[in-house]
């Protein structure tokens, strides 16, 4: 997408908000310049601390996610037989909303940033499981025949076939699936913890009705799912360009 | 150069698709495996290039037994089996990284491999299939013509002697049919390859193949051979004995059928 249109999608954005408050006149809504007043202000207090914090969970998650799933999705996609014991396991545990397991993960994990890692990390490990195992078992039987023919032994086939293919699945799963990591990061910090963007936007929120504090809180929190977004999308077009092509 | 005594080979819980065939392929000849869809063409280009074994018999290339693929036998396939992540350069480099991936371990990579002249091969490969203004293309910016020569050039750079193509040229247009078929007895030629191409296109089996073994339906046992000793020639294409000679092939695959 180009810069300009972006940036067109922002203003609109803008615009509307602007309107919006307008319209409902109450503090539960303030307009777009109040809550950047508010932001510069908070970002000279805590929001920053809770920023870096929230941050860390939800890269850590993603870290944790690949260095786990696309192994796994790699050796099931390879292996037939692995695949037809794994996947009635898979298609059983893939659809549950992983959110709801925030109770028992908190109640077994504790407080800390541990549970809030796992609890994302069960959301990316299955969209990046189920995809990088599926773009495994769909590479041409002919394309690796042909790879095989050049030398390849199961070695090789790794490294210049399946490695690169999964590279793609990745990065196509993380992109699809960054929102709902921190939709997910913000209900887990509404429990067991004093730090986060969660928290800080349930505080204001909730507790000391500082509405313009609580929108700082939210405008901090899209640009960490906007700024993670970027980044996988950036990485897309830099380690898979061929997808790009006209 | 290539001996197949009394191979069988079937797919697991499926008929036989050859029954003690015998073949032998002498260095240098060109030739066409010529048979209609499912008479086994493919698979018989499988078991020459190792990636497929037979059910009993044995298939002796240079005096040595097939047990897997061979480094100097290049395959090309039918569409293409390029990876389309790597740029047309990349793909043509990929025989040759492989090679240095494993090092010359006379298994992957001939053992006496040089490794020194890979850029150049490349280099030439490019050059010489009109490929070096594509190199930085993705296999999804060519054409199917640019495409093919993609294949043929990875395969080429690693200086095989043995040159498999399961119908390389089918979903080409004419024009860069003809122009890579013509192609094909100039490579040919030039590095004194072994070629055997196998098409269900009469006319391909005419102009391609000095020799030409025609497969019916499965099991095959008893192929027919057919001389056609002036393939390659450049106007072969226009002239009588081309015609007579198509009509010659299709007449014994109509009997087959």
């Amino acid at each position: 997408m180009r810069r300009r249109d972006v940036l067109f999608g922002a203003i609109a954005i803008l615009v509307i908000w602007q309107m919006a408050a307008l319209l409902v006149n109450e503090p539960i809504l303030p307009g777009p310049i109040e809550v950047s007043r508010a932001f510069i202000e908070e970002m000279r207090g805590e929001l920053p601390q809770h920023f870096l914090v929230s941050t860390w969970r939800v890269v850590a998650s993603v870290l944790l996610a690949v260095a786990l799933a696309a192994p796994a999705g790699l050796i099931l996609g390879q292996s037939e037989r692995l695949n037809r014991l794994f996947s009635p396991l898979v298609y059983l545990l893939y659809p549950i909303p992983k959110v709801v397991l925030v109770p028992v993960i908190l109640l077994l994990f504790g407080i800390g940033d541990f549970p809030k890692i796992i609890i994302i990390f069960l959301i990316l490990f299955f969209q990046i499981l189920v995809l990088v195992r599926d773009s495994a078992a769909s590479i041409e039987p002919k394309t690796l025949l042909s790879v095989r023919s050049l030398g390849a032994g199961r070695r090789a086939l790794f490294r210049y076939v399946y490695l690169p293919a999964s590279l793609s699945a990745i990065l196509t799963a993380l992109r699809q699936s960054v929102g709902t990591a921190v939709a997910v990061l913000y209900i887990a910090e509404l429990f067991a913890t004093q730090q986060g963007l969660g928290y800080y936007i349930y505080l204001n929120g909730n507790t000391l009705f500082d509405y313009p504090a609580m929108y700082a809180g939210v405008v901090a929190m899209s640009l960490l799912g906007l700024g993670l977004y970027f980044t996988v999308d950036r990485l897309e077009h830099r380690l898979t360009p061929w997808k790009f092509v006209e | 150069m290539i001996v197949l005594e009394s191979v069988s080979f079937a797919y697991p819980e499926h008929d036989p698709v050859f029954v003690n065939l015998n073949w032998e392929v002498a260095r240098g000849e060109a030739w066409a495996v010529l048979g209609p869809s499912g008479c086994g063409k493919t698979t018989l280009l499988y078991l020459l290039a190792g990636l497929r074994h037979p059910t009993s018999g044995v298939i002796r290339i240079d005096d040595q037994e097939q047990t897997g693929p061979r480094p100097r036998t290049g395959l090309i396939l039918q569409d293409y089996g390029l990876l389309p992540w790597a740029t047309a350069y990349k793909n043509v480099t990929l025989g040759l990284q492989i090679r240095r991936f494993y090092g010359p371990d006379g298994k992957h990579t001939p053992s006496d491999e040089n490794t020194a002249d890979h850029d150049r091969r490349v280099d030439y490969w490019l050059h010489r299939l009109n490929l070096t203004s594509h190199a930085n293309k993705y296999p999804a910016q060519l054409s199917g013509g640019q495409r093919q020569r993609v294949a043929i050039a990875r395969t080429l750079a690693l200086n095989p002697d043995l040159l498999l193509m399961d119908e390389p040229f089918s979903s080409l247009d004419a024009p860069t049919r003809e122009s890579l078929q013509n192609l094909t007895f100039e490579l040919r030629a030039e590095e004194d390859l072994t070629t055997i191409i196998v098409t269900h296109a009469i006319e391909e089996a005419a102009i391609l193949g000095e020799k030409i073994m025609i497969l019916n339906q499965p099991p095959n046992c008893q192929p027919v051979f057919i001389k056609n000793p002036d393939a390659g020639q450049l106007d072969y294409r226009h002239r009588p004995a081309y015609y007579e000679m198509c009509t010659k092939l299709r007449q014994h695959l109509e009997v087959n059928q």
